[in-house]
Order: structure tokens, then C-alpha cells, then sequence
């Protein structure tokens, strides 16, 4: 009886052990991304795309360009409404250009097309980069004020300016550097693909809300880029790579790269020289947000580590200043 | 009762050739200021969406909160390990650090994009449990909080000495209430930076392979604060040292007592550096990693040599250049992490502060020191010399 007893209080206590370890030691590739079935997602098929920017233009008229209909006039002498994005026009917002010039992702682009060339083998392919919409985003779990939040039904890594304080944590924790921020204005915001859930304007309708799908998508002419559930993306993504033997590599980027991500990648070339990182098949959010709950236990909501911490500093600190007042009344009297 | 006979104020007049010159790089730096809230952080800085943290966090923020815990680490070998021995030293200790930290929440408000919002730190429905950042930004505003209540008793001591009945009356009437409630407000004082300083650590381990394997560790909240209590130690030596011969006050030899207690920091933190690498599998990328191997040693060999001097007892001189060699070996350690060991990938131009940019941080610095000399002229600060046969 005694024995069992023991046996059951040690096993109890390896296992407590082992259980607080865990979070430490395991790594979260151990367990397969879990994405909801509503999740929504793009597939990019590089083979098909031909290079022609299309989406890029198109993605610069749905997120920046002013309604046709918006009242512009009424807005720039008004000092409440947009005054934010008035204040801050730009050269290129000013001429109203529907098409900028730039090498990489930036504030004027959510999304932009790059080419891979080796001169030497002839190999060439195409890239459309934009955000991945992580399943653990690295964005998300920085963002201290929960400016970036992730949609928990369509997947969607969104970003609410009204509460960002332009910490740019977001951007060191983007494993694939893609939020953006506007350096060159006083009253900057972060810029980075929402699948056009947001206008860039608070009075303007997104372009989601008008025709229910990304303009990248909307707009490529190859369908090279497509919008969709993930969970069939994934299947398309699959069924593509089996049904046209070497084609492709053999991967799906983004089936379980960085725990998954709600954009997928096909590619003839290998997803480095497309200037994809090389990631494990986990968050580096997941395993900081486990160094920092490990660290930050929490027992009905009180962090234990500190609270002890203060309480044995206090406790020997007290006892400490009583001995001394003890001392210097012994010592002055 | 009579704490404050251990405390004199600093000899010398408020306007002086250095003084004045400090008041000059902080008229310039705040010059810049006023620019980048007209024009934005980027025609200022070298900061890119590659390289979005640049040298205001790096070094106000991790490294000057990191030389600010002088308060810290003098607390615990004052409150915790040896019975009041220290209280002297504590209170310019405590001004340092008070400064530190002002100034590196201050350099925060210019780097952050959108200060108007960070109010919402404030607002429970917006903080976000998951993010270090959230962690530390609290941490270090309660710190500071809890460092300028630190701080008040000097200010009130001031205070009670003015003719103005009314105002004396309140300082004598909060003082004795103050010192009885002051010692729990400083177990919060060591309770907060072990919080933050290991986070300072805990903030760069999202990002992955972005930063060099030689610092990437899920050990770097242990070696920052391990860090911060070293600096902070090597920095009350450094300062005594520098009061010393700025304020032409006799040396305080508290200082090598408490310099004694650095190399045992020193040895702890250099066997988890190299434990947490062995068990890594990174010995071999110490040598092989070009420039970062570079300043990988340097920042180890600055803090070997200098635990290897600590040991040897060094007088007032030697203990004034090893503290600041060690402060540099600390630094650099810090600096890597942040900038050095950062490499977000190639398509992005390397990092290097643009001088407006470094022309903040140098106003900061001196704001620092500027506020430093005034208050230990204005204020009972510093130990009250040792009487000839007194002890």
C-alpha cells in the first residue's frame, strides 16, 4: 500500500517535471499546424507567373489610391478628416501615380514581384512577396498594445493604426521582414498586406468589402495567384505538384515552414534562390512566447516568479534594517 | 534616524566650463528632436524596415538602462547580502540610475512611430501578455517610478531645510513616513530590473535566425541580467571613481570593496555564455564567423581581463580602468546583440547611425551626466567623506 503510494507520488512528481520542462525542451514542431477550416489563404504558383506586375499595380490602386468618388476637396481643407493622410502626401501620392518604382516591399507597395536569374544555368523564375499571414505571426505576438491581431476565423494578420505606437517590434520579429514602415513621415504608419480586409483611408471601403477577394488575385491574368480556403489551396498546391512530375520541388512553402502559413508557395526553383528564408517548422513567436510564459508562470493570474522574488527580497531586506536599528541604538546609547 | 549625515552635498559652483558645454550638446540634440517630430525618424536616421532598431534602442535603452543599474545591483549587495555596509554609496547610486532610466524612457518617446498611442499601455484591454516588449515597457515605467520615490528623500531633506514653514512642515512630516515604508519600495527596486533586464534578453529571441547563432540563445534573458547586475557593479566603481577626481573629493573606498564582487558576476556569466555555446554546438562558429567573431572576442576578452584584474584587488586607479574596461566588454556584449549580431539579410544596407542620430544619444548621454553634476551640487548625494580617525 505504502509502496504504491510512493511509487505514485514519485511518478506523479517526474511527471509534474517532465510537464514543466516540456514547454522548454519540446519543440513545437513536434505537433502538426492546426488551421481552422475557414481559413483563408493565396497560393502562388511561380511556374505560372509571368512577371507582368499586374498585381502590383493593382495592389497599389486598391490600398492607396483615393475613391473616385471620395470627397477629396471637402477632405483636404478639412483638419479632422484624414488629416493624418493629407498631411503626409508624398510625391508619388501627390501626382496621384498609380505605379511606383521600387526594388523591395515598402510603404508604397504591399506586394511586389521579383525575378530570380542565374545567367549562368539560364534559370529564371518569378516571385511575388507580400505578407505570409503566419499562423503563430511573429508580428502579433510582439506587438506589445495589440495593434496586430489575427483574425481567429479567416486567418487574416491585420494591423489597427488607432492603437499602434510605431514601436516597429513587429517588424524585427517578421521572420520574412515584411511589415513596412513609413520613415519618411512625421506621423508614420506600419504598411503590410491585410488580403485588402482595410483601406488606407477610414472613409473608404476596402477592397475586400467591394469584391470579396485580394486585388493581387483579382487582377493577375495567369492565375498565378489565387485566393481561397487554405485547407484547398493546399490540396491545389498537392494535386499540381503530382499530377506534373518535375515541374516542381517537391514542397509546399508554407504547409509547415515557420508552423505554417496562410500563403502557399509552388516553385520550380528552389525556395531559397527565390529569396524565401529557410525556416524550421516552428514560430520563433511560439518559442518566445514559451521562454516568457516558462518565465512568467502564471497561478490565477499572478505571475508566481516575481511575486516570490519580492517576497524574499522584502522578507530579508526587513529582517536586515531591523538588525541594524537594533545595532544603532546599541551602538548611540 | 540620522541616515542623512552619511550624505554630503558635492563642493564646487553650478556653472562651470563643463557644465555648460554638456548644456550645449543637449540644446543640439534636442534641436534634432524637434526635427524629427516635424519631418519623421527617417531623414534623420539610417533606420530601414530591415533595421528598424537602431542605435536609440540599442544603446539608451539596452545598454544605458544596463549602466543605470548601479541602483540595482549596490541594493541587493546592501539590502540582501551585507547588512547596510554600503548605504552611503547608495543614494549617488540611485541618482545614476534614476537618470538612466528617465533618459532611456525619454529616448524611447523619440523612437517610437506613434507616441500618441502609447497610452495604450495603460488601457488593460490592450495589453498583450504574449509580447516582451509589453513586459518591459511596464517594467521599466514602474521602475522609474519607483526610482524617483528612491530618490525624493534627498529632495525632501532639501526641502525641510527651507524657511517656508508650510513646506519644511510637509517635507518633516513625509520624511519618517517615507523611511518606514522605504525599504519595501526598494525590494520593488530589485524586483522590477530582474524583470526587465532578463527581458531586455528575452526581446531579440523572436527574431530568429535574424541574429547571429553566437548571441541567439533561449539563454539570454539569464546573461542579461546577469549583465546588467556586472555593469552596474563596474559602474558605482567607475562613478565613485570619476566623483572622486571631478568633485576633488577624497576617494571612496567603499568602491574596491564592492569592485570585489564583479569577478564573481564575471565568472557566472562567462560559464553560462559558454555552456549555453558548447551546448548549442557554436564552438566552432566563435572562430569562423569573420566579423563577428571579432566581436565576439572582444567583448569576451575585455571581460576575462578585466575579472582577471578584479582578482588581483586593484587600487583606486586600476580599479577606475578595469571597471571601464569591464563596462566595455559588458557593452559590446549588449551592442551585438542588438546591432552587431543583427542581420535581418542581405537585401538591406548594414546598419550604422547617421550622425543626427548619434547626435540624440550623445545629447541624452549628456543630459545624463549634466543632471548628475547638478543634483550632487544641489542635493545630499554623496558618501560624506571618512573623518581622519574615524574609523
Amino acid at each position: 500500500m505504502k509502496s504504491t503510494r510512493r511509487t505514485f507520488i514519485k511518478a506523479a512528481a517526474v511527471g509534474a517535471g517532465a510537464a514543466a520542462l516540456t514547454p522548454v525542451l519540446a519543440h513545437a514542431a513536434d505537433h502538426a499546424p492546426s488551421f481552422n477550416p475557414d481559413e483563408v489563404g493565396m497560393l502562388y504558383d511561380s511556374t505560372l507567373c509571368v512577371g507582368c506586375k499586374a498585381c502590383v499595380y493593382s495592389c497599389r490602386k486598391a490600398n492607396f489610391e483615393r475613391d473616385e468618388n471620395a470627397r477629396r476637396k471637402k477632405d483636404m481643407f478639412s483638419p479632422l478628416r484624414n488629416s493624418e493622410a493629407d498631411f503626409v502626401l508624398t510625391a508619388e501620392d501627390a501626382l496621384e501615380t498609380r505605379w511606383v518604382d521600387v526594388y523591395d516591399l515598402d510603404y508604397r507597395t504591399k506586394n511586389i514581384i521579383k525575378m530570380y536569374n542565374d545567367p549562368d544555368t539560364g534559370e529564371f523564375a518569378f516571385v511575388k512577396r507580400q505578407c505570409m499571414h503566419c499562423n503563430a505571426p511573429g508580428c502579433v505576438s510582439a506587438c506589445p498594445v495589440k495593434a496586430m491581431t489575427k483574425d481567429h476565423v479567416t486567418g487574416v494578420v491585420e494591423y489597427d493604426r488607432g492603437k499602434c505606437i510605431g514601436c516597429r517590434y513587429c517588424q524585427l520579429a517578421c521572420p520574412f521582414n515584411i511589415p513596412a514602415y513609413e520613415w519618411h513621415k512625421p506621423l508614420a504608419r506600419i504598411i503590410k498586406c491585410e488580403l485588402c480586409r482595410k483601406s488606407y483611408y477610414d472613409d473608404q471601403k476596402s477592397y475586400f468589402e467591394k469584391y470579396e477577394q485580394p486585388a493581387c488575385c483579382d487582377a493577375c491574368p495567369a492565375k498565378a495567384v489565387i485566393y481561397g480556403k487554405r485547407a484547398d489551396l493546399l490540396e491545389e498546391a498537392k494535386r499540381r505538384i503530382a499530377e506534373n512530375p518535375g515541374r516542381y520541388v517537391d514542397k509546399v512553402y508554407g504547409e509547415f515552414d515557420y508552423g505554417g502559413t496562410n500563403v502557399l508557395y509552388i516553385s520550380k526553383v528552389d525556395f531559397n534562390k527565390l529569396g524565401m528564408p529557410d525556416l524550421p517548422n516552428y514560430s520563433y513567436a511560439t518559442k518566445s512566447e514559451k521562454l516568457q510564459h516558462t518565465i512568467y508562470t502564471t497561478i490565477a493570474h499572478v505571475p508566481v516568479a516575481p511575486v516570490v522574488l519580492y517576497a524574499t527580497l522584502a522578507t530579508i531586506a526587513v529582517t536586515h534594517r531591523a538588525k541594524r536599528n537594533k545595532n544603532d541604538k546599541g551602538g548611540r546609547s | 534616524m540620522s541616515h542623512h549625515e552619511e550624505y554630503v552635498e558635492a563642493p564646487g559652483k553650478l556653472i562651470t566650463r563643463t557644465t555648460v558645454t554638456l548644456a550645449l550638446i543637449v540644446c543640439a540634440a534636442f534641436a534634432v528632436i524637434a526635427y524629427r517630430y516635424i519631418f519623421g525618424i527617417g531623414p534623420i536616421s539610417n533606420l530601414s524596415d530591415g533595421y528598424p532598431w537602431g542605435v536609440w534602442l540599442a544603446y539608451d535603452v539596452s545598454l544605458g538602462t544596463a549602466f543605470a543599474c548601479g541602483g540595482y545591483a549596490l541594493a541587493f549587495l546592501c539590502y540582501i547580502f551585507n547588512g547596510w555596509k554600503y548605504h552611503p554609496m547608495i543614494r549617488s547610486a540611485v541618482v545614476a540610475s534614476m537618470f538612466g532610466y528617465a533618459l532611456a524612457g525619454f529616448s524611447v518617446l523619440v523612437d517610437i512611430g506613434r507616441y500618441w498611442n502609447a497610452y495604450g499601455f495603460f488601457v488593460p484591454s490592450r495589453w498583450q501578455p504574449n509580447s516582451v516588449m509589453f513586459e518591459v515597457a511596464l517594467c521599466v515605467m514602474a521602475y522609474t517610478v519607483i526610482l524617483i520615490i528612491e530618490f525624493a528623500p534627498s529632495l525632501l531633506e532639501k526641502i525641510a531645510t527651507f524657511k517656508s514653514p508650510l513646506l519644511s512642515g510637509i517635507a518633516e512630516f513625509i520624511l519618517p513616513k517615507l523611511d518606514k515604508a522605504m525599504i519595501f519600495i526598494i525590494a520593488l527596486g530589485m524586483t522590477l530590473p530582474t524583470m526587465h533586464q532578463s527581458s531586455l534578453g528575452s526581446l531579440l529571441y523572436i527574431t530568429g535566425h535574424k541574429l547571429h547563432p553566437l548571441w541567439q540563445t533561449g539563454a539570454l534573458p539569464l546573461l542579461f541580467v546577469t549583465n546588467a547586475m556586472l555593469l552596474g557593479f563596474s559602474i558605482v566603481v567607475f562613478e565613485s571613481s570619476l566623483s572622486a577626481l571631478g568633485f576633488k573629493r577624497p576617494y571612496e573606498y567603499e568602491a574596491l570593496e564592492i569592485a570585489r564582487f564583479i569577478p564573481i558576476v564575471a565568472i557566472f556569466w562567462l560559464a553560462v555564455r559558454f555552456i549555453d555555446l558548447i551546448i548549442r554546438g557554436q564552438v566552432v562558429a566563435m572562430f569562423t564567423s569573420g566579423f563577428h567573431s571579432v566581436f565576439f572576442w572582444a567583448e569576451i576578452i575585455l571581460i576575462v581581463t578585466a575579472t582577471v584584474r578584479f582578482l588581483r584587488k586593484p587600487g583606486p586607479k586600476a580599479a577606475f580602468y578595469t571597471a571601464l574596461m569591464m563596462c566595455f566588454g559588458g557593452g559590446f556584449y549588449r551592442m551585438s546583440v542588438y546591432l552587431i549580431g543583427f542581420n535581418p539579410g542581405d537585401e538591406w544596407n548594414v546598419y550604422f547611425p547617421s550622425i543626427p542620430e548619434a547626435m540624440i544619444t550623445y545629447g541624452l548621454i549628456a543630459l545624463e551626466i549634466l543632471g548628475y553634476i547638478l543634483l550632487a551640487r544641489l542635493l545630499k548625494q554623496l558618501p560624506k567623506p571618512h573623518a581622519k580617525g574615524a574609523h
